[in-house]
Formats: C-alpha cells, sequence, structure tokens
C-alpha cells in the first residue's frame, strides 16, 4: 500500500474515532491527536524524501488508471504543502491542549480540528478536479464551524459572514469544474490540462480559469475579496486562527491556484505576460491596501488578520513575477508565513489566555511578566518584515532577486519598500503590549503553550539559517515541479506505469 | 442551449437573493438555489436523448447510455450541499438566539 492515502486517511480515521474517544476517557482524545498530527509531521518528511528520488508518484484510488478513475499525484509541490500543514498543525495542536482548558466541548474541537486537517491534506496530494472540490469543501465546513466554536454573538456573526462569502466561492468553483467538464468530459487533472490545450485561448478557456481564479482569491482572501478574513480569523481559538491564517487560506487559495494556472491551464510568464502582469497587480493592491487597514487596527488579532491578507499579496507577486527565482520566492513565502503568522497568532493566543482582553489598549506591561511569548512575538515579526537571519529574508531576498531577472525592477523596489509597512504595523502591537510598561498580575503561558511557541521559534531560526539546505530539499524541487508547467500531465501518465 | 442557459440564470437568481435579501432565512434559500441550479447543469450536462440507465446488465447491452459522472457527482454534490446547509441553518438558529432577529441590519456587532 502506498504512503500516499495516508495523508488524508489518518486524520479522517482520528476525526472519526475522537467522539467514541471522547466518552471513553477525555485525556485519550489529547494523547490520540498529539499523536495524529505528530505522525503526519513524520510522514510528510518521509514524502519529501520519496519525492526527492521519484519526481511524481501516482496512486490509483481502487486501482482505476488515470482518465477513468480517480488518482493521487503527489510531486514536489504537494509534498512541500504537507509538510507546512503537518509543522503548523503539530504546533497548533500541542498549543491547544492547554489554551482549551477554559472551553467545553473538547471532543467536537478535535473531530473539526482533524477534518480540517484531512481536508488540506486531501486537496494537495488530490489529482483529481470534483475531488479537489470536495476536499476543499471538508476543510471549509469544518472551519466555518470552529470559527462559530465559542458561540458567541461576534463569533457567530463572523461565522456566517465567512460562510456566506466562503461558499459563493465554492459555488463558483463548483460551477466551473460543471462547465469544464461539458467541455472536455474528464476530471482527472492530468487528463484535463492536455484535452485544453485544443481550445486554449478560445473565450470558455478564460471564462472558466476566470471563475476559478474568482473562487480561489475569495479563499485566499485578496482584495477586494478579504472582508471575511479579519471578521473570521480573531473569532476562531488561537490555534484555530494560526492554523487559518498559516496554512488554510495558502491552501484553499494559493495552492490551488497556482496548480490550476501552472500545471492545468499552462500558462507561463513566456507565453502570457499580461495575464502575469495581472496577478502582480492583484497582489500589489492586497499588500498596500490591507496593510494600510491594518495600520488602523486597535484589536490585536483583528490587526494580524489584515496582516495576512496584505502579506497573501507578496505570494501572488511571486508567482506573477512567474521565472525561476520568482516562484521560489513564493514558495519560500508560503513557507515563512506560515511559521511567522502562526506564531503571532499563538503568542495572541497567550496574551488573550493571561489578560482575558484583545484590545491593544488596555494591554500595557505583557513584555516584563511574559518574556517567552514576547519574544516569540519579536522573531515572529523580524521574520514576517525580513531581516536576515531569519527565513522571511531568503523569502523577499527571491522575489527581489526574481523580479530584477525580469526586469520589473519597479516591483522589486515596491517589495522591498512595501516591508516598511509591515514593520509599521507589527511595531503598533510591540509598543502597545510588550514595550510599554504598566502595573498588572499577568502570568506567563503554561507549559505547553511556550513549548509551541518556542517550536516554531526554532524552525524560524533553522530555516534561515540553514536556507541552502531547506531550498535544495524542500523549496527548488517544489518550484521546479510548478514550472514543470504542461510536462506535469505527462509525467503524471508515465509515473502510473512505475507504480 | 437554452436549458443550460436557464441554469445560470437559475444561479443567478440564488446570487441576487443572498446578495440583496436582508433576512438570513432568505439568505440561505438563496444558497439552496445556486446549489440546485449547479445540480441541475451537471444532469443536463450528462444527459443524451434517448439514452439508457447506466446499468450493463449482460455483455450484449445495448451501449447508448447517459454518462454516468455527473450523476455521481451530483450525489455527492448533494451531500455536500446537505452539510453547508444544515451548518447555515444552525448557525442562523444561535444568531436568532442572541440577537433576536433575523435582519442582518441589526446584526453588527463586528465592525470595519
Amino acid at each position: 500500500m502506498s504512503f500516499i492515502p495516508w495523508y488524508f486517511a489518518l486524520p479522517l480515521l482520528g476525526a472519526f474515532l475522537i467522539p467514541i474517544l471522547n466518552k471513553i476517557w477525555k485525556p485519550l482524545v489529547l494523547i490520540f491527536t498529539t499523536a495524529i498530527t505528530f505522525a503526519l509531521f513524520i510522514l510528510s518528511l518521509y514524502g519529501i524524501a520519496v519525492v526527492h528520488e521519484i519526481p511524481m508518484v501516482v496512486y490509483k484510488m481502487g486501482n482505476w488508471p488515470p482518465p477513468l478513475g480517480i488518482v493521487m499525484a503527489f510531486d514536489a509541490m504537494s509534498a512541500f504543502m504537507t509538510l507546512v500543514i503537518a509543522v503548523i498543525a503539530f504546533a497548533a495542536n500541542i498549543f491547544s491542549l492547554q489554551y482549551l482548558r477554559t472551553y467545553t466541548g473538547q471532543g467536537k474541537f478535535y473531530t473539526l480540528f482533524m477534518l480540517i486537517i484531512a481536508g488540506m491534506m486531501g486537496l494537495v496530494v488530490t489529482g483529481d478536479l470534483f475531488n479537489m472540490f470536495v476536499f476543499l469543501e471538508i476543510a471549509a465546513i469544518a472551519s466555518y464551524a470552529l470559527v462559530a466554536f465559542g458561540t458567541e454573538a461576534e463569533e457567530l456573526e463572523a461565522s456566517f459572514k465567512y460562510m456566506v462569502i466562503g461558499e459563493i466561492g465554492s459555488l463558483t468553483f463548483l460551477l466551473a469544474i460543471a462547465l469544464l467538464y461539458a467541455k472536455v468530459s474528464t476530471l482527472n487533472l492530468a487528463d484535463v490540462s492536455n484535452v485544453l490545450q485544443t481550445f486554449r485561448y478560445s473565450p470558455i478557456f478564460w471564462t472558466i480559469l476566470g471563475m476559478m481564479i474568482f473562487a480561489f482569491s475569495i479563499k485566499a482572501a485578496l482584495v477586494p475579496f478579504h472582508s471575511w478574513l479579519p471578521d473570521a480569523h480573531p473569532a476562531a481559538p488561537a490555534p484555530i486562527s494560526s492554523l487559518l491564517s498559516g496554512v488554510f487560506i495558502k491552501v484553499l487559495g494559493i495552492y490551488t491556484m497556482a496548480r490550476l494556472i501552472f500545471n492545468v491551464f499552462g500558462l507561463s510568464r513566456a507565453t502570457d505576460p499580461v495575464f502575469f502582469n495581472l496577478l502582480i497587480g492583484f497582489g500589489l493592491i492586497s499588500i498596500v491596501i490591507a496593510g494600510l487597514i491594518a495600520l488602523a487596527q486597535r484589536d490585536y488579532k483583528r490587526l494580524l488578520g489584515f496582516s495576512s491578507v496584505s502579506q497573501i499579496g507578496y505570494v501572488l507577486v511571486g508567482f506573477g513575477i512567474g521565472n525561476f527565482e520568482g516562484v521560489t520566492g513564493a514558495i519560500f513565502f508560503i513557507l515563512a508565513h506560515a511559521l511567522a503568522k502562526g506564531l503571532l497568532f499563538l503568542t495572541s493566543g497567550s496574551v488573550v489566555d493571561a489578560t482575558g482582553t484583545r484590545d491593544l489598549n488596555k494591554l500595557a506591561g505583557c513584555g516584563e511578566k511574559m518574556p517567552t511569548t514576547a519574544w516569540s512575538y519579536r522573531i515572529g515579526a523580524l521574520s514576517l518584515i525580513g531581516l536576515p537571519p531569519f527565513i522571511g529574508f531568503w523569502a523577499k531576498f527571491y522575489i527581489v532577486k526574481g523580479a530584477l531577472k525580469a526586469g520589473l525592477l519597479w516591483i522589486a523596489l515596491a517589495a522591498v519598500l512595501l516591508s516598511g509597512l509591515t514593520l509599521a504595523y507589527l511595531l503598533k502591537i510591540e509598543s502597545h503590549v510588550f514595550m510599554k510598561k504598566g502595573k498588572n498580575d499577568y502570568k506567563e503561558a503554561p507549559f505547553l503553550m511556550r513549548f509551541s511557541m518556542v517550536f516554531l521559534v526554532i524552525l524560524i531560526l533553522i530555516a534561515g539559517l540553514g536556507f541552502n539546505y531547506v531550498f535544495d530539499l524542500i523549496i527548488g524541487p517544489a518550484a521546479h515541479a510548478l514550472l514543470r508547467g504542461l510536462e506535469y500531465a505527462q509525467l503524471v501518465f508515465a509515473s502510473v506505469i512505475n507504480f | 442551449m437554452i436549458i443550460f442557459i436557464s441554469c445560470i440564470i437559475l444561479f443567478l437568481i440564488g446570487l441576487y437573493s443572498i446578495v440583496t435579501k436582508r433576512n438570513l432565512i432568505k439568505i440561505a434559500i438563496g444558497f439552496a438555489l445556486m446549489e440546485y441550479a449547479i445540480n441541475l447543469l451537471f444532469a443536463l450536462i450528462g444527459f443524451r436523448k434517448g439514452a439508457l440507465a447506466p446499468i450493463i446488465t449482460s455483455v450484449d447491452s445495448p451501449h447508448n447510455f447517459v454518462d454516468p459522472i455527473p450523476q455521481a457527482l451530483v450525489l455527492t454534490a448533494i451531500v455536500i450541499a446537505l452539510g453547508t446547509t444544515a451548518l447555515m441553518l444552525v448557525v442562523i438558529m444561535r444568531i436568532y438566539e442572541k440577537y433576536k432577529t433575523f435582519d442582518i441590519a441589526e446584526i453588527k456587532k463586528l465592525k470595519g
């Protein structure tokens, strides 16, 4: 049996066993979920090792060959995304073990948590269009429920808003699949990509692509479709905010978009410069507008939510640059932003846990009493801004390098200068919460919460210092996998015979 | 062709209801309309005039079947739609308990 189905089978199994375990003995649930996320972490490392040897591993569901059956196509990009999901899921899981002690209904929480991981893992390993939609909906429905998990008025309202906007995106994606199926009569991504080339650049080609990009822009919360994110992400419990902002928007929005644009629709900067310039423009609008709104926020988590919208713009700019360095930068940025924003949302959880409020004006004096949280925040923020020893620097470095190589000097300049905006809004939290002195009796976070923050801090440092190893092993192959373009289809069909 | 376009029109009616209606239940109905429109479109894509149900009973059964894949997709899509509709109605119920209204203009504790 191949290792690929375990990526989503393991968390799905967990999701449906947890309600039973919860009836037997509650601490068993905590051990069980931690074991599953840790197993996924190990499995994703194994996946990285596998794609280092073989560029594409294909698993046939029920042993049906590709154009007829459903396949799982696992290449370096999928391996990279599974690693990012597993790392943040593991950190969020450890954090939630103690963070959730004030919540009721832990069994339900972990069931939804496992479902969200199963949906994301399935989405990145699948090689079938409709399967993509199903996994996307599994993850999305679980996330709507988790946003409403506190069942306070604001949380329910945020969840409903998120659900309405998110479902419009999902249903548009489903309509696009229906139109595409009517035209190509197949759902396998590799086969779709082959047939699509027979009517490349026709109006229906652009209509379907446009509908899909609209759907994924909603899922990725790009400006002007971002309005749900600053409500929904802060409303969720902190470990879930960390998972949603860290990986969820990238898996459901950016990964799917990149996979379809590069590997299925087969667009590249060389052939379609206008389309890729539009992506860059879209990204820059997100960076600037969301960054400016973030400056005006007075709520810790809401500010971080706007920051996520702004940072996602950089990923899109990287993909829009479209040469090897640009795409490498975008993929680096996915990793850097997942680690940094995951960490920042965990620090917000630690602060809220100690103080009971998210209002920046009431949070003075956390810096002295909560040193681990404060230093975790500082390192995460420095990485997000893009200072040299941390991984965030290499992400921006490659985006700038790619822009210069493509002759887009003003985009390189914008990417560097807009870091100032990131610096400005992250300093606002630093100055209000951690630097300002205040009288209080706040306590530092409990051990496991500190452990998961330090775990992410260490990963940011390791990935930043050993960036050439990270680049050779993970990022470079992933960028090659995307830039392989239409050869993706041939590789899938060739790999069926090998496995 | 006209039936495909009418499916898209049904989809747009659902979207119109979501965007313009102020009652939460009417928004949920809008989603149901959009889902029906897509399911109908899928079923019509697989349809062939005078064709049989795609069940092979013997080796020499006739080969003019309708396309079975859209039917499988519709079944899956219905289940997903059930999940989202149920969750949406539950959230609407809880919102009603907190705010005592279905009017979205009065549900605005979140700012920005």
